[in-house]
Formats: structure tokens, sequence, C-alpha cells
């Protein structure tokens, strides 16, 4: 039914809310397991949200400019792997033979630009243009033998975890 | 659905104010949604608005932040400067459009 209003509807931005704090924290360097955190991250800045991504192990891939563009996706172990649109699993042991992970990691790459999603490198530069703060994680970069200079330039700093833990008080934090 | 009165003209809208007919829109209805919203529109958000609906008609879609910027060539920064904290629904309000549906 249709009817006439007077006064008219606004919608409500939520502008005064301002205290909605979100903190992802990135421990995984597999490609499928990248881009959770940026979509769901890019959304939460989309509506205003605060967000802080913290990159600790093999998450240091995601802001290692030497690895950052070659993050690998594997078949195996994931046990819900069918090629796109078949409901037929693929065995397992497809996974481990040579040549297979690099099809895999193309493949995915593919679908994913198809829908006009970046690439990790461009969809952190992205985030941090749309006001991400990236961190990246004292003991895996002491691990990993990192320097600054290793990192892309979009990363705030080096931080330990206590320095995490005060700056995401009172942050929904989302463990990846 | 309901019908709201918007610079002197009765146009469609949704639950939330979003307009529902793009082809009831026009620039002094845009100019009330932007003011609506704090909004004051300058030459660059005109700029940014034209495209949406440009992209709309095109597509048959709202773009995204994402489209906005890699389609449209406007700076990500830029958008949260004009439109500020949330961009793409602030955008597709003013330009008399729906939210963009797609995640990035």
């Amino acid at each position: 039914m249709t009817t006439t209003e007077t006064a008219p509807i606004i919608p409500d931005f939520g502008d005064d809310e301002t205290d909605r704090k979100i903190a992802f924290i990135c421990s995984k360097g597999n490609l499928d397991m990248a881009y959770p955190a940026l979509i769901m991250a890019s959304g939460a800045l989309g509506e205003g949200i605060e967000c802080h991504i913290f990159f600790t192990f093999w998450g240091m891939d995601m802001i290692n400019k030497a690895t950052q563009a070659n993050l690998q996706f594997s078949m195996l172990g994931n046990t819900a792997m069918h090629m796109p649109g078949q409901a037929w699993h693929i065995p397992q042991g497809f996974g481990g033979l040579p040549g297979m992970t690099g099809f895999a990691t193309r493949m995915l790459k593919k679908q994913i630009r198809e829908l006009d999603v970046p690439d990790v490198p461009e969809f952190l530069s992205m985030l941090h243009d749309m006001g991400a703060k990236l961190w990246a994680c004292k003991l895996s970069v002491d691990m990993m033998g990192l320097e600054r200079d290793d990192m892309i330039d979009e990363v705030e700093d080096i931080i330990n975890v206590s320095e995490f833990m005060e700056l995401s008080e009172d942050a929904q934090i989302i463990f990846i | 659905m309901a019908v709201a009165t918007i610079a002197g003209v009765d146009v469609h809208v949704d639950d939330e104010g979003f307009m529902t007919e793009p082809g009831e829109w026009n620039e002094d209805i845009g100019r009330q949604l932007a003011t609506n919203i704090g909004i004051e529109m300058t030459e660059d958000h005109w700029r940014v608005v034209k495209f949406l609906r440009e992209d709309f008609t095109e597509t048959g879609e709202t773009p995204t932040l994402r489209r906005v910027s890699t389609a449209g060539g406007f700076e990500t920064k830029q958008l949260f400067v004009l439109f500020p904290k949330k961009p793409a629904k602030k955008m597709s309000y003013v330009a008399g459009l729906q939210k963009p549906v797609g995640c990035v």
C-alpha cells in the first residue's frame, strides 16, 4: 500500500555512533584465508566502523612485500574442494600432485578477479585508504627475521601483544 | 512503500527514505537529499553522483564503493571525505538510488 508522508523520511546513517570498533587478527598466509578479513574489513569501514588488522605468524605473508602478491591456495586438507558449479568432490590425492596448488591458485584468483574484487596487495592499499590501521606482530617479525622495510608502507607499526590489547580495547575481535 | 515530497516533487521512497524510482530524481531532489544528511553539494559531489546515475543506467545496479573507484576513477580516500563514514550508502541516497548490494 502506498502512503503519503508529510514529514520526510531521512535514513539514519548513525553518524553519532562513533564507538563501534573491530579488530581482525590475520594468522594465515593461504590465499583463501587472506580474503575473509579483507572483505569484512572493507564492509566494516564502509559502515564507518573503526577497523584494525593485526598480522601475525603466517598472516605476515599478507604484508610482506616479497610474498603478498604470491599467496597460494592448496586443495589439500580442504574437503569442500570441488570444481566451480560441480557438486562432486575432488579426491584429496589430486591436491598432492605436482602443479595442483598452482592450478588451484590461478583458478581462485581468476574467480576473485571476475567479481572485481582486488588482489591482496591492492586490497590492503584500498583498506588503508578507507582508514584501516594495519599492524605487524613483533614476535613474528623477530621470528622471521624481517625488517620494517620488508613490509608494505601501509603498515602502521610493529607492535607487541600488549600494545594490540590496548588498541583493541572495546573492539570486537575476529581471529582468522 | 511511501510517497514523500522532496524539493516540491512527490517521489517514491522505501522505509529508510531511499528513493525507489530512479527516474523520479532530478538535481534539486539530489541537493535536498544531500541537505537532509548534512552534505552541501559541491562540484566534486556532483561528479560522483552523476557517475552513479550513469553507471546505474548502464548496469541496472547501484555501483559499490570499489566500482565507483575503479570504473568511475574517483579515489577511495576522496569518497570518504565527500560522503563521510558511510560513502556507499550516502552517495546512493543522494543519487536517488537503492543501496549497493555488492560486498566489495
